[in-house]
């Protein structure tokens, strides 16, 4: 049995040939180094996100993610529920607690869950991915697994939102995170700890639906990082990494001229700093390539 | 729309006299989170947090100020409140506690159930496809929803716009991140009809609950 087990939620992006399924890949390899044991949550479904409440109003965007507490918590009794994304974390964490505090929403959720002949209790804790590695794991023991150092490398952590707010990764700072930069240290990199957009908004959904309005967020995010030479960018969400690339790469076309910025995913750079292979690190995943990390020495063995 | 469209929303008829013309009390009976209204003292602290801020034609104060002043209209008919990210800066730094975003998300969909959102916000048009997507299937199929979306305005802008974001999604693609086969199939829940029964059977209790304020 692996040292710590926990019930998963992968989410719709992480599934293989969505938009992170390079993700999923490097927390995979990530989770198995550690051994951390995830169990996928039979079944499960979509969380809203952040589009949920538009259609889904209040109870059916609450009666989604409460069809994932309670198949979680029949499946998997007595374990926290993981997400990989921090976008499923924040509703589904949101639902647990507003079902905790609100007898009236619970009971509704309840006559609503009973029409798929579930019930559900909202007891088990709701956390990130990132939560476990730096509060279960802790810096010290993913010290101990990193065979390829990312040495003479600078790497901006870019947190984001659902990473920073409403509550910060293991109870860190919402308005200035060092987490990211902590874990940036321990894989052997220089952080930037006064990285100037650490928990700017990326435009998150909107990215899609008004790019033209989410440049300036994003063109934010990449220049700050460039104004501090940088090699690579790290970030703990998928979607703001596939924003950042997919933004890079429209700029491209229209002519531009700067030299993109790498943004990768923070399981990536674990998995290369813990000398896996590209592959398993996800990097084959990348839009605009991390050439950096493919050109250090190779691990320690 | 079929067995999906039951639990989408449906627009009621807006009489717009209920309340005897009070929009705070109507705020506060009938939008989610919309009791914290009068706990906003207008420091303007969450306006200045807002990333689009320039993009709001009224900021989240100015939202709370308006209901305040009864312009039901104004604030129900904004394209303002489709302009939040869901960054949640407002929420943390609130000095009342009061949680921003969830009021304007709260905002924005009963406008759309009463009929006043404006039609053209994209992040609605992004939405509402999303939503569908969820009750099809149970999980986002990606490349479906993108060309639902693509595909919004027609069949000649869609295939304009579908060409002018080739190369994002030909990227994707190449990086194994959109599935070709996924935009036909795509996986979802085990028994789609149960999850659309939890569903239906919310917003059935949605409704009375709405219904019964009615009267
Ligand atoms: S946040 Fe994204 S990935 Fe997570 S379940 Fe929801 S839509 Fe799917
Ligand atoms: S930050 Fe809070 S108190 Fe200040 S204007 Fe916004 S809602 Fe009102
Ligand atoms: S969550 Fe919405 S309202 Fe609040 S600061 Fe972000 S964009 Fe503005």
């Amino acid at each position: 049995m692996a040292k710590r087990q926990y019930s998963f939620l992968p989410g719709c992006s992480s599934r293989p040939g969505a938009s992170a399924s390079h993700y999923l890949t490097s927390v995979e390899t990530v989770c198995g180094e550690l051994d951390i044991e995830l169990q996928t949550i039979p079944d499960w479904n979509c969380c809203g996100a952040s589009l949920g409440h538009v259609g889904g109003g209040e109870l059916p965007r609450i009666a989604l993610s409460a069809r994932n507490l309670a198949l979680s918590e029949q499946a998997h009794p007595g374990q926290d529920l993981v997400t990989a994304c921090p976008g499923c974390w924040l509703a589904t964490r949101e639902a647990s607690e507003r079902l905790r505090q609100d007898e009236d929403l619970m009971r509704d959720t309840q006559e609503a869950l009973a029409a798929g002949g579930l019930r559900v209790r909202a007891e088990q804790r709701v956390r990130r991915l990132v939560d476990v590695l730096v509060e279960d794991v802790g810096y010290e023991e993913i010290g101990r697994h990193v065979r390829r150092p990312l040495q003479g490398l600078k790497v901006a952590g870019y947190v984001g939102c659902q990473s920073s707010r409403p509550v910060g990764v293991a109870g860190d700072s919402t308005e200035n995170p060092t987490h990211l930069d902590r874990l940036v240290e321990a894989l052997g990199g220089e952080p930037v700890p006064s990285y100037e957009k650490k928990v700017q908004c990326c435009g998150g959904a909107l990215a899609l639906s008004e790019p033209a309005r989410s440049e300036g967020l994003l063109r934010g995010i990449l220049e700050a990082a460039r104004d501090h030479e940088v090699d690579l960018v790290v970030t703990p969400c998928p979607l703001c990494q596939l924003h950042l690339e997919v933004y890079q790469q429209r700029l491209a076309r229209s002519g531009g001229t700067r030299p993109a910025m790498p943004v990768v995913c923070a399981t990536s750079l674990m998995a290369v700093a813990f000398g896996r292979s590209a592959r398993e690190a996800g990097l084959d995943g990348q839009l605009i390539p991390a050439p950096a990390l493919e050109a250090l020495p190779p691990g320690l063995a | 729309m079929g067995e999906a469209g039951k639990v989408m929303i449906e627009a009621v008829e807006d009489r717009g006299e209920d309340y005897s013309g009070d929009f705070l009390a109507e705020v506060e009976a009938r939008v989610e989170e919309g009791e914290w209204v009068t706990m906003c003292t207008q420091c303007g602290v969450c306006s200045g947090s807002c990333p689009l801020g320039p993009d709001w034609e009224h900021p989240p104060h100015r939202i709370f100020q308006l209901i305040r002043a009864n312009r039901r209209d104004e604030v129900l008919g904004s394209p303002s409140v489709w302009m939040c990210t869901s960054c949640h800066a407002c929420v943390v730094r609130c000095p009342r506690g009061v949680p921003v975003a969830h009021v304007m998300h709260g905002l924005a969909h009963y406008a759309v159930r009463r009929g006043l959102a404006p039609a053209d916000p994209p992040t609605r048009r992004l939405a509402e496809r999303f939503w569908e997507n969820v009750v099809r299937t149970g999980r986002v199929n990606e490349p479906r929803l993108a060309l639902s979306l693509l595909f919004a305005n027609g069949l000649a802008e869609g295939v304009r716009r579908t060409l002018r974001s080739r190369d994002a999604g030909l990227g994707l693609l190449k990086a194994g991140r959109m599935s070709r086969l996924a935009a036909v199939a795509g996986d979802g829940v085990k028994d789609p009809a149960e999850l659309r029964a939890i569903l239906e059977k919310a917003r059935a209790i949605e409704l009375a609950k709405a219904a019964a304020l009615e009267d």
